[in-house]
């Protein structure tokens, strides 16, 4: 049986009162098999949860974190002190009113907030992971979330939720699990990482195995930290979050605490001290191995390649409600990526939404103030829980 | 709380079986989806092309997708819906015909309801005006309307029958919008109706 936990964190916590969340920690008894054919035991699957679960075990909501985000979707961060990432999204009231349902959301395995992930202590040798650490899928991530399920007790989620590779798994889910899930939103996400996404997180990985405090994944043993090749990997992919417009609007050719060019290559430009800005933060919280875990769990989705190529085979037969939500200024996620598996869900004759939201902030609209994204949300999972049952 | 249904729309939720599998085809902010989800508990699906319409369709917990009857119904597969709905909307596609051929190779039943071109007063208005009309159901001018397509009852059975369907049912639709069923080969309604709504079957069900 699973342990409950608490989790521990690589990161200092310059937010320590903040609430930390539990863990679960699966003894060797129950090791997650992973789809490289290898399996990982111990597992710890880190979690917050939001509002409480009814008698019924009716009211549950699964929430899945992209590629950079955690568990702490809804409650202040212990280790950056900032609001969750959806804090907008879910609480008393909110799209997602956890004064009716019970929202869990779970770290990620491969993870560093808490979930087994190349930081941590590899059995074998009681020295972290690094490079030996297994290579995982979203698949993988899933089937870890579905262990977590099942040790809480929680048969059928009422919906489950997340944006860009938190939209995947959502996909994941309805495809490895239609049985257990009775609706999902997949948000900015696509059935396949495309080319070009691989491409950017090439780059991301490029940069940090080539910053010689990366020590080939071992800079936990040697203490350092490859916090330049990190940053310079969270700035790149950060272009590709947000859109041409939304970088012109909000910074243009304006210069940063300046008049005139420096004739040097200093941050001249505020474009470029904003970007400098997302990379040290990130570096903060973010373990470096753990990024090229993850990214490469992205690059490897194809939910159509596990189904004989037609999409619509995952989906068959699904008594699956689905919303799919999309943003007109997505370029890395792009309207045509979701529209895809509307499709697929169409020729599957599933249940499905698709709505299409107009904005010019790009790919991290979904973690933004989006009202008709919120309106969206709250009507569809009212209705799916007024269709089950739950009050 | 369903709101009271305009008279064309309950003259066409009064044509499908309880529990039926539906798709409605333009289906606007979803009023004819939610009654027949509420009263008729059928399985119902819908296609709109304005966002707006379609997140007020989501938020009243109705499944719709965002899409274009001209491109996106090609995706959906042969046969899986009882009836496929396209209500007042045939007139503003591009290619009503290509759009009828999906609507009856994805459905066993099709029903499409279209202001009536051939009424009396459109018919006086270009014949005593010299001016395309403009008229309660069809507001616009000819430079702004998105009715591209019109017809009259004649010419959208030629259709019907063009496309190798078969007329089960027709109605005609007056100018407060009640219904009254006709022979669809009848000039009388071409003349003096606002509106029609044809039940059409494949051939191969009719038999």
């Amino acid at each position: 049986m699973a342990e409950l936990g608490i989790p521990q964190f690589q990161q200092s916590l310059s937010a320590p009162e903040a609430d930390t969340g539990q863990a679960l920690v699966f003894p060797d008894s129950q090791p997650l098999l992973l789809d490289s054919g290898r399996s990982l035991a111990p597992l710890t699957t880190a979690y917050k949860t939001y509002g409480a679960l009814n008698d019924a075990k009716s009211n549950s909501v699964l929430i899945c974190h992209a590629l950079t985000g955690d568990q702490f979707a809804a409650s202040r961060h212990p280790v950056t002190g900032k609001p969750g990432w959806w804090d907008m999204m879910i609480g008393p009231g909110k799209p997602i009113d956890t004064t009716r349902f019970f929202v869990i959301c779970p770290n990620v395995i491969g993870g560093c907030m808490g979930s087994t992930g190349p930081a941590d202590a590899d059995p074998a040798t009681g020295k972290p992971y690094g490079l030996s650490f297994p290579l995982i899928t979203i698949r993988d991530m899933v089937r870890a979330q579905a262990m977590l399920l099942d040790a809480l007790g929680i048969e059928k989620i009422l919906c489950v939720l997340g944006g860009s590779m938190g939209g995947m798994q959502v996909l994941q889910w309805a495809a490895s699990y239609p049985e257990r899930v009775i609706s999902a939103v997949p948000i900015a996400a696509a059935a396949r990482h495309s080319a070009q996404n691989i491409a950017f997180h090439e780059v991301g990985r490029q940069a940090i195995m080539a910053d010689p405090e990366w020590k080939n994944g071992d800079y936990a043993l040697h203490g350092t930290r490859p916090a330049k090749g990190l940053a310079v990997a969270r700035m790149a992919a950060h272009i590709t979050y947000l859109s041409e417009a939304a970088l012109q609007r909000k910074f243009g050719r304006a210069l940063q605490n300046r008049d005139s060019f420096s004739f040097a290559f200093g941050p001249d430009f505020r474009i470029e001290s904003y970007l400098h800005h997302q990379g040290i933060t990130f570096v903060e919280r973010f373990d470096a191995n753990s990024y090229l875990y993850i990214t490469r769990a992205m690059d490897y989705f194809d939910l159509a390649a596990d189904h004989g190529g037609v999409l619509a085979e995952a989906f068959r037969g699904a008594d699956t409600r689905f919303c799919i939500i999309s943003f007109t200024s997505d370029w890395l996620f792009p309207t045509v990526e979701n529209k895809r598996v509307a499709h697929a869900l169409n020729a599957a004759a599933a249940n499905v939404s698709f709505v299409e939201i107009a904005t010019d902030r790009g790919h991290d609209a979904f973690l933004l103030d989006e009202p008709e994204m919120f309106a969206t949300v709250r009507g569809f999972v009212n209705s799916v829980a007024a269709q089950a049952g739950v009050e | 709380m369903t709101k009271i249904l305009r008279p064309d729309l309950a003259a066409i939720a009064a044509l499908i079986p309880d529990g039926a599998r539906v798709l409605d085809v333009g289906c606007g902010e979803g009023d004819l989806l939610e009654y027949l989800v509420s009263r008729k508990q059928v399985d119902g699906r819908g296609v709109e092309l304005q966002q707006p319409n379609v997140n007020a369709c989501v938020a009243r917990g109705l499944s719709v997708v965002q899409g274009d009857a001209d491109t996106d119904l090609a995706d959906y597969p042969s046969q899986v819906f009882d009836v496929v709905i396209l209500s007042q909307t045939i007139q503003a596609t591009r290619a009503p015909r290509d759009v009828l051929a999906q609507l009856l190779r994805i459905g066993r039943r099709v029903i499409v309801s279209f202001p009536n071109f051939g009424h009396w007063r459109i018919r006086l208005s270009l014949l005593i005006q010299g001016r395309m009309p403009q008229t309660g159901t069809l507001g616009y001018r000819w430079y702004e309307t998105p009715n591209i397509h019109l017809c009259t009852i004649a010419d959208f059975l030629a259709l019907a029958r063009a496309c190798g369907s078969y007329v089960e049912q027709a109605f005609s639709i007056d100018e407060r919008g009640r219904t009254r069923r006709m022979h669809p080969n009848a000039w009388g309604p071409n003349l003096h109706a606002e509106g029609a709504i044809f039940m059409l079957a494949t051939a191969d069900i009719s038999r």
